[in-house]
């Protein structure tokens, strides 16, 4: 069992980050880019501006974690496009749900 | 898996898709998720194949026996890293599963399917988790995070390597958010350049303070004579403290904001304080023949008019 010390290590904070291209989103996640047009068709995630030609995509710094989690509900799970969109937004609202319950719960 | 030894196939089918869709840990609350779900895959990864079931059945019970001088299982509580694609269906290789479960099988029983090839001159990415303190996102901080690999040691056999990462925590992280430590992930099986480590920040609950996105808010006690004469009173807030003129009839339940005092993220956050009148546990006699005294004087307020009483 090797057990190396690494000096300190900084990054970046994914969602404050700057936008990214169509092809560097596809390069983070290790997708081909028609998985990326039928994410965008879906409403996954959606480009900054989605009036320009496709290769012009920018992104926010934050699709690309969403395309991740996508991509792992689908390998791990089972889901088709179409319902990972779904859990996608319901897990959304599980977790804004969430967030209330316990800020009410302290109320009391 | 919670099933009888005997189970039938499709009802280990069954009880793994649950689990699977349980634990996933972009599902599930729960904070070992991560560490079931790759034990569930694992077990399935035996299960469903007739002639692992059995080695295991033999292997495990021997091993429970501390015969034949296997190594135990590593400590499946500690340590977050898990990856992607540890699991059943997926492409990708083994990296993640379990030393005792890798030792057996090898590296990702299976092997690697088609359609991922392309990709795999990179490491993959991998994901941990890490809590730190609400004060850690207005001030930065660093945090030690031991990371558990499998990687093919030099014999071609899997082997668990430990990496300890001191990382730093950029001020300004929000809850949820994710911090990327480029090539921090797993090295590259075909030399390529390693993946990404990805961290997701959670925050701890706080005593006192609650946070909604880059807003900070505190509950604020204050004396009836604090809410009616006004006061200047010392309020804390994760940056420290600060000084607050309370207004002049100040009800409870009054909201004040501070702007830009919420988390220093990149569009800065405000800091909310709520107003709550508190009364003195006890009052002299004193106290409350003033009480008394005040009641004679404004008898003619009635805090109920709007209620039409």
């Amino acid at each position: 069992m090797g057990n190396e010390v690494i000096n300190i290590v900084s990054g970046v904070i994914v969602e404050e980050g700057e936008s990214v291209s169509f092809s560097s989103l596809c390069r983070y996640c290790s997708v081909p880019a028609e998985q990326v047009i039928s994410m965008v068709d879906q409403g996954i995630i959606e480009p900054i501006e989605s009036q320009v030609k496709s290769t012009y995509w920018q992104f926010s710094g934050g699709s690309i974690i969403r395309v991740q989690e996508a991509i792992r509900l689908q390998r791990d799970l089972g889901v088709n496009l179409p319902g990972t969109a779904l859990a996608l937004e319901l897990l959304d609202e599980v977790k804004a749900l969430r967030q209330q319950v316990s800020s009410l719960q302290r109320d009391c | 898996m919670g099933i009888k030894k005997d189970a039938p196939q499709d009802e280990i089918k069954r009880a793994y898709r649950k689990l699977a869709r349980k634990y996933h840990p972009d599902v599930s609350k729960e904070k070992d998720s991560e560490e079931r779900f790759k034990e569930v895959g694992e077990a399935y990864e035996v299960l469903k194949d007739p002639e692992k079931r059995a080695a295991y059945d033999q292997l495990g019970a021997n091993w429970k026996a501390g015969q034949n001088g296997f190594q135990p299982p590593p400590d499946w509580d500690s340590g977050f890293e898990f990856h992607g694609g540890e699991f059943t269906g997926g492409g990708e290789n083994g990296a993640g599963f379990s030393d005792f479960f890798s030792s057996l099988f090898g590296q990702r029983a299976g092997g690697f399917q088609g359609t991922h090839q392309a990709q795999h001159t990179q490491g993959e990415d991998s994901r941990a988790k890490v809590f730190i303190d609400l004060e850690d996102a207005y001030h930065g901080a660093s945090r030690s995070l031991s990371l558990r690999s499998t990687v093919l040691g030099k014999d071609g056999r899997p082997e668990v390597q430990t990496r300890t990462l001191n990382i730093k925590i950029p001020k300004g992280v929000k809850e949820g958010q994710n911090i990327r430590l480029k090539g921090q992930g797993s090295p590259s099986v075909a030399g390529g350049k390693a993946g990404d480590l990805y961290l997701k920040i959670e925050f701890n609950p706080h005593s006192i303070y609650k946070v909604e996105g880059s807003d900070v808010s505190l509950e604020l006690s204050i004396s009836p004579w604090e809410a009616v004469l006004g006061a200047k009173v010392k309020v804390p807030t994760p940056a420290g403290k600060i000084d607050l003129k309370i207004p002049l009839g100040a009800s409870s339940g009054k909201r004040m904001r501070l702007k830009g005092r919420g988390i220093p993220a990149k569009i800065a956050g405000d800091f909310f304080i709520t107003l709550e009148i508190v009364l003195p546990d006890k009052l002299s006699d004193k106290e409350k023949s003033l009480y008394e005294a005040l009641q004679k004087e404004a008898g003619s307020f009635n805090p109920r008019a709007k209620l039409g009483v």
